[in-house]
């Protein structure tokens, strides 16, 4: 395949990158599905919406985020020079605010009055009832039943704020069974309802939306480290689950060559059991959520349940913009298992003082392998996404601590 | 694109139009509750009195379907149905009945893994009529829709009370055998429709083609059917079969010698009711 003379004008006007991408979604959702793209085209085109997300990323999200040189974790893998991304100082905890703010300021824009999310660890559902209650919005948040026991503190906090969390008990009662009733409770009430998505995936404009409300962090990483290093970086690092993270990083530096690229997909116990959440290892493309993509699923095309220590990576399939940056190769995808994450969450603890979310902690685990094998005026940037405070209870139980 | 050759959806709403009467579309889930039940639920139905035949294809993800249609689903899935088995059951109930339409309702993804020309062309020799794939919108028509057209099945498009004036020809343009109003904003089974607003928007529907119209979602008692039918060519009752089919199983969630009748005798009751609804 020849390489495209830039990787960063996709989607096209049909949200294809590649095969993949599309508006794969019922017909009550279609007219609002195209009026939310030509309200994002609009606001895109409007000063005073970027003068307003530039207002608030400022002052009430923090940005920038730091980029932080980890000393003592280079030091220690004895390799790369390893720089954090410090999207866990967002207000909220995570980079998930980020694309938040966006779409709540496009929700008001398009006069809608109530908010639906999906959540799977909680840090898109807090991000999303913080902003509904920073504008007096109603917040509906969708959360898979398991996921609610193993993300206590985060379902409270969505609680404190004024959100009613869902549990949601069909199909496996995770990430993807939120997804769906999130998008029945959209087709239900379209007419008022505004669906705030998590990552980037779902049907056009999604993708690309949620992208370039999180391309702030590449954004800022490539400035950050040009003043530092006077330099781009030789690498990044980032967990994929839906790939939000890993988008707003990667973006940016797409179409510098030199910037070697890694995705890193949770491989729970193993690509070699039935029990991982790595969609491009382990799947193929089909099409669920609005879009095609890499799916899990059996060979009837039924969609089979992921498995993450991390809530947030728990989900059979990955942004369509990834997939395909795999198909092309300018993205190498690789694999963390649960082990890998948990012990790279205890390093990053104590050598730098900073507890890494479980998701952020799988990026962690391969700069862990990848670190050590290049020189040490290689620049390695990860995108510590979110903090772990909301994972403690999660990590102590699998390390036998009762808390 | 659409072709005017006659086939079994269109000279059965011709039949239909003749007798003076609406349509009583059902909609069953291929494989609920199991592969054999399923089978002689299919062969009941044109003797209870269904006019057009829905066999819903399972899958793990039903997102416009309501917790009824769902529960079929997975029912089914757990039963072992494949796309495999849905086809096969098809051929099987062709065997004995080559009249009525039978339409295959579902999601994309188990025939985009099937591949697409493979499972056209074997939909057509099982004697499928017609698709209704709920995630394919015209957005999407190069997927499936026009090859579907291509091979001679009927791609069936559901029009929904978002669908506006300006919207509707697009909805409409590759839509062939007859046009599916889905008769509320939600999912299937959910909300009651009102028979007033219905009406209005077939009639809306119908300034806009030629094709029939048939109703569905939420649509449950013989009652309800009738008025829907009262102001359309046909209408569609689903989630009720679905739950008749869930309350005669036993406690381990296995047929019983209800379980045909059940669903047969809500058949014959919706199928009466719609029958009296006369036309001027």
């Amino acid at each position: 395949m020849n390489a495209p003379n830039s990787y960063r004008t996709g989607p096209d006007d049909r949200g294809h990158f590649g095969i993949h991408g599309g508006r794969f979604v019922a017909e009550t959702l279609m007219p609002q599905i195209l009026a939310l793209e030509a309200a994002y085209e609009a606001a895109k085109a409007d000063p005073a919406f970027k003068a307003e997300m530039d207002g608030y990323l400022a002052h009430y999200v923090g940005r920038p985020s730091p980029l932080y040189y980890a000393e003592r974790f280079s030091e220690h893998l004895g390799g790369a020079k390893v720089y954090l991304k410090r999207e866990e100082l967002n207000h909220t905890g995570s980079h998930k605010v980020n694309n938040v703010l966006g779409q709540i300021l496009l929700a008001r824009r398009m006069g809608k009055p109530r908010i639906i999310a999906e959540t799977g660890a909680g840090q898109h559902g807090v991000a999303t009832a913080t902003l509904c209650a920073r504008f007096g919005l109603k917040c509906v948040v969708y959360m898979g039943a398991v996921d609610v026991e193993r993300q206590k503190p985060n379902v409270f906090r969505m609680q404190m704020l004024g959100a009613e969390v869902i549990p949601v008990t069909s199909g496996a009662c995770t990430l993807k069974d939120a997804m769906n009733e999130a998008l029945r409770d959209w087709v239900t009430n379209v007419a008022d309802t505004f669906y705030c998505i998590g990552t980037v995936a779902g049907p056009h404009p999604y993708p690309s939306m949620v992208r370039d409300f999180q391309s702030i962090i590449g954004r800022e990483t490539r400035s950050q480290l040009m003043e530092m290093e006077g330099r781009l970086p030789d690498s990044l690092v980032a967990a994929v689950g839906g790939g939000s993270n890993a988008m707003g990083l990667f973006h940016e530096f797409l179409d510098d060559p030199s910037v070697e690229i890694f995705g890193v997909e949770a491989a729970g116990r193993g690509l070699d059991t039935k029990e991982h959440a790595a969609s491009i290892a382990g799947g193929r493309p089909g099409v669920l959520h609005g879009n095609r993509t890499y799916l899990l699923m059996d060979g009837d095309g039924q969609i089979t349940e992921a498995h993450s220590i991390s809530a947030g990576l728990d989900y059979p399939g990955i942004g369509p913009e990834h997939s395909w940056l795999n198909d092309i190769g300018r993205v190498k995808y690789i694999s963390c298992t649960d082990d890998e994450a948990l012990a790279a969450f205890q390093v990053l603890s104590k050598l730098e003082g900073i507890i890494p979310a479980l998701e952020s902690a799988h990026a962690v685990a391969k700069v862990m392998d990848l670190a050590p094998q290049r020189p040490k005026d290689h620049i390695m940037v990860v995108n510590l996404s979110g903090r772990g405070d909301k994972d403690i209870f999660a990590v102590a139980e699998h390390l036998g601590a009762g808390l | 694109m659409t072709s005017t050759a006659p086939t079994r959806i269109s000279t059965r709403f011709k039949a239909l139009a003749a007798e003076g009467r609406p349509g009583l579309v059902t909609f069953i889930t291929a494989g609920d509750p199991d592969g054999a039940t399923s089978r002689a639920i299919l062969a009941a139905l044109p003797a209870a009195g269904a006019d057009l035949i829905e066999l819903g294809m399972p899958f793990t993800d039903p997102m416009a379907d309501g917790p009824a249609v769902q529960a079929a689903g997975l029912r089914a899935l757990k039963g072992g149905q494949t796309l495999v088995h849905t086809l096969e059951m098809v051929a099987d109930f062709r065997t004995r009945d080559a009249a009525t339409p039978i339409v295959l309702m579902g999601y994309y993804n188990p025939i985009y893994v099937y591949g697409v020309a493979r499972f056209l062309a074997d939909a057509r020799a099982a004697g499928v009529d017609g698709l209704i794939v709920v995630d394919l919108p015209p957005e999407e028509d190069d997927e499936l829709c026009i090859p579907a057209l291509a091979a001679g099945l009927d791609f069936i498009r559901l029009a929904t009370p978002t669908t506006d004036d300006k919207r509707l020809p697009t909805v409409l343009t590759h839509t062939a055998g007859f046009v599916y109003y889905v008769s509320i904003t939600g999912i299937t089974g959910a909300a009651t429709p009102d028979a007033n607003l219905v009406a209005q928007a077939v009639a809306r529907i119908k300034s806009h083609t030629d094709l029939p119209v048939a109703v569905g979602f939420g649509v449950k008692t013989p009652a309800q059917a009738a008025a829907i039918a009262a102001g359309a060519d046909a209408v569609v009752v689903g989630s009720a079969l679905v739950e008749a089919v869930r309350t005669s199983l036993d406690a381990d969630g296995r047929a019983t010698a209800q379980t045909v009748p059940a669903v047969a005798g809500l058949v014959a009751d919706l199928s009466q009711a719609v029958r009296a609804v006369k036309r001027g």
